[in-house]
């Protein structure tokens, strides 16, 4: 039997800078974890990935776990949160950039 | 140290103008990631966790001041202004953006550097002891090799599409200080019958399926030691298993089909390949030789050396732990610690990299090397100027005087930037070290090696470790594996796990324990750990880690 299916997001790497993105309600890609859009139909998402994967401003999107939190999607695995945090051993990437707004 | 020639210069400016014509052409579509990622990775260029990250290499971890300052500039202008330095003896930049790379590499090659097969299935960049040329332990500097090696493996055409890297390292000292029996190919080089050759180590290796290097053969001259290299890796490429990545390496290949079969068809195809070379490798060996010659040593009286030693409390513990027996009189090899605890092991800003380039300049010959174990090394020190040297790094933060003890510890690093890693251990080395520090427990405890890897595949080399911690997933949390008595010499022994592992805020008091017991448990202080390990086995330790089951039911 398939397994449930749990809600996802759809996240990459910027081709420029590297960092790391997601694909919000407009198609758009965002910085911003919690502005990425969530989806809860297997079908739905496979077909979204599949347009975001052409896009060739981005590299190696995927779907990843995300639980529907406050104040939108959250990650359900550690390496998740390192992606939308940055490192622990130095202030840098988006916990930097989120500090900056 | 060796000069480019204009061959050299030619190759590395026609490498960084066709990468930098690649990178545009991905820019502007004209190139599929798919397309472009071999090509990227060619060239040195990952993309990780969080950003890029370019790996350059620090050929057999010999680099000059003026490099040194190029790398700290690089860091500054592209980067967060700092280089993490690795067990490779590389330097990797965590933040650089595509399309700044060109540039990048533009500088690099100002300064006689590359990122070329530091990533891909080739030959990596070769490493090296880095004591070379200063050890007093030395039979012959092992840089000329390293170098002749480094010139026929670069672009060479059969082994640009390997099975899977493969990793060479260099040593000509009788103590192993370049982990060589943990390298596809490792060359130890001796003297027989007054002739210098090397002794040929293949198929060791760390990761997934750990491997201590088989002797291939006992003596090889230097005349043969390139077509004998060039048969070897040749016969892996045939023989080396494509279907399969985790039984690529040669490790595998040997394990399969015996040392003994992979002698006899090395020996075969040396055959075949000896002819090819015609003594031009040999010519250009003596070329590369004359390139590194030792620096002009001088004699001088040491007593601002010997003052100091005996006056100043902090000097002193720092000339105990971080210098080391030089070949000429009045010199020491002077590591520096990149490991201040707290900090990020192998972390430098670029503050850090112009003091050590000016130390170098001013007072070590103008030469600086790059350790596996993640420190800078002045290798030719006056010892009378090293009062001098110490000042300026306690001002440049430093003088840790903890070399070859608890807090010198090996990381990875891991989760905080690698794609491929399962768990963290930037903040697990951060951690001990600030720890053991804490507890003024490390002059105590005396030489340990603890070594961090945050996956399988063991980039922070902890199967060799004294102390060994390898962080994992285990459903979708961190968790932290010991092992225990592993040794990266020319006796190395792969450590043995000591059961469960532990979880992220458990592993400190974890490696607290296994100390404690070490300390309670040692015949006398100049017992080592390893030693201590050795002599006592596995049991009492994993009593520390582990409580008895009745104590657990109790508990519960």
């Amino acid at each position: 039997m398939p397994r449930p299916f749990t809600p996802k997001a759809i996240t990459a790497n910027a081709l420029l800078e590297g960092d790391v993105i997601y694909l919000d309600d407009q198609g758009q890609w965002v910085r911003d974890l919690r502005q990425a859009r969530a989806f809860t139909e297997a079908e739905v998402a496979d077909a979204a990935l599949a347009e975001a994967a052409k896009d060739g401003m981005v590299v190696g999107a995927y779907l990843t776990d995300i639980k529907l939190g406050e104040n939108g999607p959250e990650p359900t695995h550690f390496r998740e949160e390192f992606r939308r945090t940055g490192p622990s051993n130095y202030f840098h990437g988006k916990q930097e950039a989120e500090a900056h707004v | 140290m060796y000069k480019y020639n204009d061959f050299d210069e030619a190759f590395v400016r026609e490498r960084v103008a066709q990468f930098s014509a690649q990178v545009a052409r991905r820019i502007d579509g004209s190139l599929t990631e798919e397309e472009f990622r071999p090509l990227r990775l060619m060239n040195g260029l990952y993309l990780q966790l969080h950003a890029y990250m370019l790996r350059v290499a620090i050929p057999y971890g010999t680099l000059n001041s003026g490099q040194m300052d190029q790398l700290a500039h690089i860091a500054e202008t592209y980067d967060r202004g700092y280089g993490h330095f690795t067990t490779r003896q590389n330097i990797q930049y965590n933040w650089p953006k595509l399309p700044d790379v060109p540039a990048i590499l533009t500088d690099l090659a100002d300064v006689e550097m590359h990122a070329i097969q530091t990533s891909g299935n080739t030959i990596r960049n070769v490493t090296a002891d880095h004591f070379a040329g200063a050890a007093a332990d030395e039979v012959a500097d092992p840089r000329p090799v390293a170098e002749l090696v480094r010139q026929w493996s670069t672009d060479h055409p059969e082994f640009q599409f390997l099975p899977r890297k493969f990793k060479i390292a260099v040593s000509g000292a009788k103590a192993d200080r370049a982990v060589i029996k943990a390298h596809d190919i490792g060359l130890y080089l001796r003297e027989q019958d007054g002739e210098i050759g090397a002794q040929i180590i293949v198929g060791g290796g760390l990761g997934r399926t750990p491997m201590v290097g088989k002797v291939l053969k006992d003596f090889v001259s230097l005349a043969d030691l390139l077509p004998y290299l060039e048969a070897t890796v040749s016969v892996w490429n045939l023989l080396g298993r494509r279907d399969n990545k985790y039984k690529a390496r040669i490790k595998i290949t040997v394990h399969e089909h015996g040392i003994e079969d992979i002698r006899a068809r090395v020996e075969a195809r040396f055959a075949q390949v000896k002819p090819l070379f015609g003594g031009i490798d040999m010519a250009m060996l003596e070329e590369i030789k004359a390139a590194f010659a030792p620096p002009a040593f001088v004699e001088a009286a040491t007593e601002a050396y010997d003052r100091a030693y005996a006056t100043d409390a902090v000097f002193r513990a720092w000339a105990d732990t971080n210098l080391s027996a030089h070949r000429a009189p009045g010199y020491a090899i002077a590591t520096v610690s990149i490991k201040t605890p707290g900090q990020t092991p192998g972390d430098a800003s670029a503050d850090q990299m112009r003091v050590l380039a000016q130390l170098a300049r001013d007072y070590g010959h103008d030469e600086l090397r790059i350790s596996h174990e993640q420190n800078v090394i002045l290798p030719h020190v006056h010892k009378s100027d090293l009062p001098a040297i110490h000042a300026a790094l306690k001002e440049a933060g430093l003088a840790a005087a903890n070399i070859g003890l608890v807090s010198d510890i090996i990381a990875c690093p891991g989760m905080d930037y690698c794609a491929l890693a399962t768990a963290r251990s930037i903040p697990v080395a951060q951690g001990i070290a600030t720890r053991f520090d804490e507890l003024k427990l490390e002059h105590e405890i005396g030489p340990l090696k603890i070594k961090i890897s945050g996956c399988i595949n063991a980039c922070g080399h902890h199967h060799v470790g004294h102390i060994g911690i390898l962080g994992l997933d285990r459903a979708g949390v961190e968790n932290y594996q010991i092992t225990l008595g592993g040794d990266g010499t020319e006796d190395m022994v792969i450590g043995e796990r000591t059961g469960p592992g532990f979880a992220y805020d458990e592993i400190i008091p974890a490696i607290e324990r296994i100390l404690a017991t070490y300390l309670e448990l040692r015949e006398a202080p100049e017992e080592t750990f390893l030693e201590a390990y050795r002599r006592l086995g596995m049991a009492p330790f994993k009593d520390a880690l582990y409580p008895p089951k009745e104590e657990k039911a109790n508990a519960a």
